[in-house]
């Protein structure tokens, strides 16, 4: 993908001067490239003046920053308290199969999906659930995922 | 024909149940169909387990809610209503008669959720209507100390887990030196298994907002921060157009409703750390920087948010502000006990009937709580333990099922009261699982700067991964124990002080299910994977071949009409053969 500079300038310009910045900025960043790449953290460091070790540092310490290209679609399972003890596992291991996970890897090879864990949705008394994108599926059997996944084209 | 209401529970749960589509279902029907309705949108009554729900008023035959609604029964379901009669399904809550549910809200008492289900998130005026933004009419004839001794005198304690005086904490704020100050909302709901600040920022984010400025007030600050976590999407949605319709009347900005009192409330997003629930980390997080925690003290009160005094409370702990202003402390006093003053609302979740959101008085048992507010087990298993405060939390057992709701004696019992999460577990949940699985989330979620919370969490998940898989010795238990204890006094923050408890709790109620695994190789409740062995009955297989060809692994053999046979050295214990046997034959140990 060419980078967008226009785009991302303009991103930047509207941080500049301000307090507590970094987090929405690189969130903002995020969303607009997909994922925050080596190169864009240093783009930022040097335009905005702050350490590329700073920016790294939030970049891994936050679990929504993505440091790699991810699919089109995320899947994000729920691994809470609730879902756990409602079989989050099954559900977990029923999304690999069906989504042939290459080995070690949480994106598809067609890009298509990207599959991720996530502390707790917060929907727990229909676990187990998964959101797709910004749509939450609960009461999940492993029997209903290929079903959802057809949902999802490109 | 009577012109009628009908609210639909668009909160998140709700949505992830289908009411998304009831809602447009209904919308084009009256679309398409001229009738009497007034469609409206609320958020979470909190009976998740029935959703999508649906509430009609407005006819003679009272107000009813419907649960487990759907786009197809909801026109004709609104019709039998519109015709004057109570629809003959799906009734879970009833205003004039009697229904299924009436008896869960009974037994309830909402400050806390008062609005939430009721009112339209997204209207300042539903919430005005509803008495919304007087308290805060009538804090601004109060002195900055007036408010803070009702507050005191009260008797809140913060709900967000540690159960401090409210009252105080704000008073020192109130008296650090300084012209900036900064309050905090606390809504980084971290906890797995809890959801309650979710459903209130969902449900009524103008009781929140309206709690702050009254504190930022009290306290003499002109900025705050909600800082709420990123995994909530439609939370922060609903307080940004709360904040700015607030705006819109002068709720919010300069010289607020005439006064001479200013303030700015913003909201940050969490990006996913679990620590950064620990006020000092939060700070950090809003500073824009790594969620550490810092060295306490200085207290947040005494240098917080960019060096500046800093006030930081839960959203529920804020969320009760306004009844405490409106009808005094003595009142709020009046209702649970003597040293947990009001109410709580829990999350119920797991093996529970009543799946949802409650509020309950303080001093109620927890007996009462899963039995009479939240109608029993899900399942026929029995009842093994309830989990309270999450991964800081513990497990109590069953012969504690009488102890009383209060931040006393919960913490007798090893547990903590926590955010307000409560899993129920049945028969069929491994307590040293419970245990491993919080230990992982803690592990994973340590910041890492504190050696006996980074490493000495990753040493307690070995072990206890290693139990489970049936490997574990004897002297685990006292390693277990050994490093419980160093953890706990060598760890900085709340995360590391309170990491142990779920093993602690699980040691000393379920010991013998620890010992159960190390020593027989067993697993009481079935439930790891790794000691479970799948087994074929020959007197009960009939030889259908239908496990042998559903076995991903190919590890089940015999030919047609013959008993078949598990080949225990390849089976992956996957527990496909076992879903699939219609004849009960395959037995699980």
């Amino acid at each position: 993908m060419q980078k967008d500079f226009v785009k991302l300038d303009a991103l930047l310009e509207k941080y500049r001067g301000k307090k507590g910045i970094l987090i929405p900025m690189m969130q903002e960043v995020q969303d607009l490239e997909g994922y925050l790449s080596r190169d864009t953290m240093r783009y930022i460091a040097s335009k905005m003046e702050i350490p590329a070790a700073e920016i790294f540092g939030v970049a891994t310490f936050y679990s929504m920053f993505r440091l790699k290209a991810q699919g089109k679609h995320i899947i994000r399972v729920c691994k809470g308290t609730a879902c756990h003890v409602s079989d989050a596992d099954g559900i977990k291991d029923a999304l690999v199969e069906h989504l042939k996970l290459p080995d070690g890897e949480n994106t598809t090879s067609d890009m298509r999906f990207t599959l991720m864990e996530v502390a707790c949705l917060g929907c727990c008394s229909l676990a187990p659930v998964i959101m797709v994108d910004d749509q939450t599926y609960g009461k999940l059997t492993p029997e209903a995922i290929p079903g959802i996944l057809e949902k999802y084209s490109f | 024909m009577q012109a009628i209401t009908v609210k639909v529970g668009l909160a998140s749960c709700g949505i992830a149940a289908g009411a998304d589509e009831v809602y447009r279902k209904l919308e084009n029907y009256l679309m398409e169909n001229v009738r009497p309705v007034k469609l409206q949108r609320t958020a979470c009554i909190g009976m998740c387990f029935e959703e999508p729900i649906v509430e009609l008023s407005g006819s003679e035959a009272g107000s009813v809610t419907l649960g487990k609604v759907t786009a197809d029964n909801i026109a004709t379901l609104v019709e039998e209503y519109l015709a004057g009669g109570v629809p003959s399904s799906h009734v879970i809550l009833a205003q004039k008669q009697d229904a299924p549910r009436n008896a869960l809200l009974a037994n309830q008492k909402r400050i806390v959720l008062q609005n939430c289900g009721v009112i339209d998130p997204k209207s300042l005026e539903d919430y005005e209507a509803s008495g919304g933004y007087q308290a805060l009419r009538k804090a601004l004839t109060m002195s900055g100390d007036e408010i803070i001794t009702e507050v005191k005198e009260s008797g809140l304690r913060g709900r967000g887990g540690a159960g401090f005086s409210t009252g105080l904490k704000w008073s020192f704020a109130k008296n650090a030196q300084g012209p900036k100050k900064y309050v905090v909302c606390n809504a980084d709901e971290g906890d797995p298994g809890a959801f309650m600040d979710r459903s209130v920022l969902e449900g009524d984010p103008h009781k929140i907002i309206e709690g702050m400025v009254i504190g930022a007030y009290a306290m003499g600050a002109d900025e705050g921060y909600i800082y709420c976590r990123a995994e909530y999407p439609l939370a922060i949605a609903h307080l940004k157009v709360a904040i700015e319709a607030a705006e819109a009347k002068n709720y919010l900005g300069n010289h607020i409703l005439g006064s001479d009192f200013s303030f700015e409330l913003h909201i940050k997003e969490g990006a996913g750390a679990f620590v950064c629930g620990e006020e000092t980390a939060l700070m950090q997080s809003i500073e824009g920087k790594r969620g550490m925690p810092t060295i306490r003290p200085p207290f947040p009160a005494e240098s917080g948010l960019w060096g500046k005094p800093t006030n930081i409370n839960n959203v529920e702990t804020w969320a009760n502000i306004t009844w405490i202003i409106l009808n005094g402390a003595k009142a709020f006093h009046a209702m649970g006990t003597e040293k947990s003053p009001g109410t709580k609302v829990f999350a119920l979740a797991g093996k529970i009937a009543g799946s949802g959101l409650i509020e309950v008085p303080m001093g109620i048992t927890i007996r009462d709580i899963i039995y009479k507010v939240g109608g029993g087990m899900k399942t026929e298993k029995p009842f093994k333990a309830v989990q309270l405060g999450g991964p800081s939390g513990g497990c109590i057992p069953a012969e504690l099922l009488d102890t009383t709701v209060d931040y006393d004696s919960i913490n007798a019992t090893g547990a903590i009261m926590g955010s307000g999460g409560m899993v129920v577990m049945d028969s069929g949940t491994c307590m040293v699982d419970v245990a491993r699985y919080f230990l992982n989330f803690t592990q994973n979620e340590s910041c890492g700067k504190c050696t006996f919370c980074r490493i000495g969490t990753r040493r307690m998940l070995e072990i206890l991964t290693r139990i489970t898989e049936g490997k574990g010795v004897m002297e685990d238990i006292d390693r277990l124990e050994d490093l419980a204890t160093n953890i706990i006094k060598g760890s900085l923050c709340g995360l590391g002080q309170t990491a142990p408890n779920p093993v602690l709790t699980t040691l000393r109620y379920f010991k013998h299910e620890y010992i159960a695994h190390i020593q027989e190789k067993r697993c009481p409740a079935g439930a790891c994977t790794a000691l479970l062995k799948y087994e074929i009955i020959p007197e009960k297989c009939v030889g259908c071949t239908a496990c042998a060809r559903k076995c991903p692994v190919n590890c089940i053999s015999g030919s047609v009409k013959q008993p078949h046979v598990i080949d225990q050295d390849k089976c992956i214990k996957c527990g496909a053969c076992y879903k699939t046997c219609k004849f009960n034959a395959i037995v699980k140990g």
